[in-house]
């Protein structure tokens, strides 16, 4: 274990989130909001010299392999948060710290699940901070570190597959840092564009760059109690076309702008993705037609809610708690998909679906036909092994934990729809659950140790599982017997 | 850059890493899923499944915008199918390499046609290396510069050795002899020396001269001389092949121990009748005793296992035979091979991939200057490059003392003016047209330039 690699690294990330903190800050100056300019400064000046202090040394060992990258990103994902909490703690408006942690957490992993009751009351800053953590979170900290570090070491790559979701992480350039640049330039490049359609539809400045964090980020945190009840139409569909397009991999835009529309237009995994939302839009619109006035409101809110739901943001435009149960479940059922591999969402993701689905079936054709071969192919390629096994194992890992979180929440004593929801909205980065969790409520009544677990479960389902699960071994920490 | 290579082999494998140090994109392309997955892990490169002959795979993998396309698959066919491709497609450079000596010569034919910049031969490259041990048997290393004029070569300071305990400003004065010790080895940490620097036992020590200078101080300094008349073979690869030829034509007496018959058959075919070949098991302690191995003065190690070679260099040593010389493949065991006690080792796929660096590195046109040829010196932790000088490089006409040199990083170790050879010291200056050797530290050094503060 090349321990001062890790070190180095994580300091690296803490001076980042310490310069990502200015933009807060300057949004409390401007909304003259000078009571939180302190919050601000603490975990500002701590993350600046502990990191300083921790990345100051200069390596000569830069060697790092897969279990390091893993290490690396968890820990920093755990200390970004840990100092990401101090500024609602400090500030008094979430005194406990336990319920920032929630909060914080929800943001950078782009969930979007919150513990307060009553969003409006928050000052500016903090709600800006909250909805800023959703950005970095989407495409992930430890890419944009890569993006500016100038050298960032042979072996880089690992971090990158470490953070990034999907089965198999592959570049679009040579370099990484060149690839963490492009990804970076597409994700900025979308987020300006969604804030300035959103400012001509007429939302305020304020709400439409919070909102936008929410969106491409694919987190789900708002300036409304009501989320997206009360914004116009047009509103309402650019962000469901922006929520589409953030849980789109983003190797698709990649391809767009360097022309070889063939190859975009060709990719499975987003044909899937478009072709579910597709079904499931018309399915629910027309489930729910009789509750609106008219096909176009429960289209707009079908379309609305389907995206929300596949994308793991977790706005809402009406409560789809009270929609009939066949809507409900396929929502519900939307959760578990997620998005894209290499987007910004959460949940299983459409490609490990696909794959496991055509698995599933070659396995029972071959169980028909003992002495057919068969392989699993995507976007035309034979699919590898390994990462057949990867997603098996992924996805049933992610039932393992789904079961035995909602277990230890259920001490709580809620009923089994909200407990259910809630764990599953945490692991796919959703944000709101139904009954007591859902688009109306928030988890502000959970305990504190189901607010831990939920917390775990949304660290757990942002970084697929993996890393964190790999921090807790032991032979992780073996330390090498010679001094390096 | 752009650079594609075709093949995730040992010397893929090294010229990527090398490259992908250097700020140059790289795609590799190999059918081998896992090895190409190990490879992109590992460096900073972009993998791409597929064979690299094929036209789908490399339109995919866009070997038309490539700056340079490295064939270096185990088939010498599949190369030049590669090269012939994506020269076709629009690659501006291409490199194969070709080992099958019966192509040799029809490459040099059609490489216009076949669109080939450059073709490498890497069982030539290893027997030219092998054959400068030969001349310089004292020397752990000899790597040689403009066909030999140049050369630098390894030395390691045992017991007794009169340059323990000198400085190196005293050795200069002492000998009055034109060379440069321009590395320093001790326990593993390689330095650029000053005139300060003490010499201790068991150093190695990197000096660059002339051939008939370094024959002069073996001589001053009482240097043990060696002499090689001859030398023993293990193992008839086309490496034993070429060397034997350059062995014969400098009067060594040849024998090689070869098991296979068939191909003892074909080199007798091939090589002058003064060689002897024997079909004998280079394993078989019999043989080799039979055969006198302890009546040679040199001894070298050229079958396809590495182990074997190991193995039979370490009982020639025991044997105290002169000189032995052995062949490993795998760069993966360079730290194991270099802990045993070994005298010369030779790497034929890090020669090979030497010759690419130093290529590509000739073709980031540089402003002042460019890289004709890399050589890895002292423990394979520095570089020695031999830059030609245009004529609007800053550094010409200067004396050196009044240069402001990048500090403990560069040594200008040798000029080459007119076909002689220069030994630099603080008066001495470049002019256009020179080729200078410098050793540097830094492994992205493209330009003469660069070694100025």
């Amino acid at each position: 274990m090349n321990r001062k690699m890790v070190r180095t690294t994580i300091g690296q990330v803490m001076i980042v989130e310490a310069v990502l903190m200015v933009l807060p800050l300057i949004v409390a100056l401007i909304y003259k909001e000078y009571s939180l300019l302190l919050p601000f400064i603490i975990p500002m000046t701590f993350l600046a010299v502990i990191g300083y202090l921790m990345s100051r040394k200069k390596i000569e060992n830069m060697t790092i392999y897969a279990r390091e990258s893993f290490v690396i990103v968890a820990l920093s994902w755990i200390v970004v948060s840990m100092f990401g909490a101090l500024p609602f703690v400090l500030s008094g408006e979430i005194p406990s710290y336990v319920d920032a942690l929630f909060e914080i957490v929800s943001g950078f992993t782009t969930t979007g699940a919150s513990i307060l009751t009553d969003v409006e009351a928050m000052s500016r800053s903090l709600l800006f901070w909250r909805s800023f953590s959703h950005w970095i979170g989407g495409m992930g900290v430890l890419v944009f570190l890569l993006a500016l570090v100038p050298n960032a070491g042979n072996r880089s790559m690992n971090i990158m597959k470490a953070e990034s979701p999907g089965p198999s992480v592959s570049k679009l350039v040579p370099k990484t840092k060149e690839t963490a640049k492009i990804l970076y330039t597409i994700y900025l490049g979308i987020t300006v564009i969604e804030i300035i359609l959103l400012l001509i539809a007429g939302m305020p400045l304020f709400d439409s760059i919070l909102h936008t964090f929410g969106t491409v980020g694919t987190g789900g945190f708002g300036v409304k109690a009501d989320s997206y009840g009360s914004y116009n139409a047009a509103c309402q569909w650019i962000t469901t076309i922006f929520m589409m397009l953030s849980g789109t991999n983003f190797t698709f835009f990649y391809y767009l702008i360097i022309k070889t529309y063939y190859k975009a237009f060709t990719m499975e995994e987003v044909r899937w993705y478009y072709g579910i939302f597709a079904a499931a839009t018309i399915i629910i619109t027309i489930n729910i037609l009789h509750m609106y006035s008219g096909v176009f409101e429960s289209l707009t809110h079908a379309a609305f809610t389907v995206a929300t739901a596949m994308t793991t943001t977790g706005y809402a435009t009406t409560n789809f708690d009270l929609w009939p149960s066949f809507s409900k479940t396929i929502v519900v059922v939307l959760m578990f998909f997620g998005a894209c591999a290499g987007s910004t969402g959460g949940g299983i993701k459409t490609s490990r679906l696909v794959i496991a689905l055509k698995y599933c079936y070659y396995e029972v054709k071959k169980m028909l036909f003992p002495k057919t071969v068969n392989i699993v192919k995507m976007d035309g390629k034979a699919v590898e092994d390994s990462v057949i096994r990867g997603t098996n194992v992924f996805i049933l890992l992610y039932c393992f934990i789904a079961i035995v979180s909602v277990i230890i929440i259920s001490f709580d004593g809620f009923d089994m729809t909200s407990n259910f929801t809630a764990i599953i909205s945490a692991l796919s980065n959703i944000g709101p659950g139904l009954s007591m969790v859902g688009p109306a409520g928030n988890f502000s009544a959970y305990s504190n140790l189901s607010k831990l677990v939920i917390t775990l479960d949304m660290l757990l389902g942002r970084l697929e599982i993996f890393p964190i699960l790999l921090l807790m071994a032991p032979s992780n920490w073996k330390k090498s017997k010679k001094k390096r | 850059m752009n650079v594609v290579i075709v093949g995730c082999g040992l010397v893929g494998r090294t010229v990527a890493q090398q490259l992908s140090n250097e700020n140059v994109d790289i795609t590799l392309i190999d059918n081998d899923y896992q090895t190409l997955k190990t490879v992109s892990d590992t460096y900073d490169v972009m993998g791409f499944c597929g064979n690299g002959a094929s036209y789908e795979v490399q339109v995919e993998a866009e070997t038309s915008k490539a700056d340079l396309l490295i064939a270096v698959t185990p088939s010498d066919e599949i190369n030049i199918l590669c090269c012939l491709l994506a020269k076709k497609l629009g690659a501006k450079n291409t490199i194969a390499r070709v080992r099958n000596p019966e192509y040799i010569h029809q490459l040099e034919f059609m490489k216009e046609d076949l669109g080939l910049s450059m073709s490498i031969n890497p069982e030539y490259a290893a027997a030219e290396e092998i054959m400068n041990l030969i001349r310089f048997p004292q020397a752990l290393n000899v790597q040689g510069f403009e066909n030999g004029r140049l050369n630098m070569v390894d030395l390691l300071l045992e017991e007794g050795n009169p340059l323990i305990g000198l400085k190196l400003y005293e050795i200069y004065k002492k000998y009055n002899i034109r060379l440069l010790i321009c590395a320093v080895n001790r326990n593993k940490e390689v330095i650029i020396p000053n005139g300060d620097t003490l010499l201790c036992e068991n150093d190695v020590i990197t000096i660059s001269t002339t051939q008939t200078e370094l024959e002069k101080f073996f001589e001053a300094a009482g240097i043990r001389k060696k002499v090689i008349d001859s030398a023993m073979i293990i193992g008839g690869s086309k490496i034993a092949y070429y060397l034997t030829q350059k062995l014969v034509e400098s009067g060594v007496d040849v024998k090689i121990i070869e098991k296979d018959e068939q191909r003892c058959v074909q080199l007798c075919e091939t090589l002058p009748s003064k060689v002897q070949i024997v079909n004998g098991h280079g394993m078989d302690e019999d043989t080799l005793d039979e055969e006198g191995m302890d009546e040679y003065d040199a001894f070298i190690a050229l079958t396809g296992v590495d182990e074997e070679n190991t193995i039979i260099s370490m009982y020639a040593n025991a044997k105290g035979i002169d000189k032995v010389i052995t062949k490993i493949n795998k760069m993966s065991i360079f730290d194991m091979i270099k802990s045993a006690d070994m005298d010369s080792i030779v790497f034929p796929k890090l020669i090979t991939s030497n010759i690419i660096v130093s290529y590509v590195r000739a073709m980031k046109n540089s402003v002042g200057s460019t890289v004709k040829a890399l050589h890895k010196i002292g423990d394979r932790k520095l570089d020695a490059l031999q830059f030609e000088i245009k004529e609007n490089a800053q550094i010409i006409g200067s004396p050196f003392k009044n240069l402001k040199f990048k500090e403990n990083n560069v040594l200008i170790a040798g000029i080459i003016r007119n076909e002689q050879v220069i030994i630099p010291d603080g008066n001495s200056s470049i002019q256009a047209g020179d080729s200078v050797i410098v050793v540097t530290h830094a492994s992205d050094l493209h330009d003469i330039n660069d070694i100025l503060r």
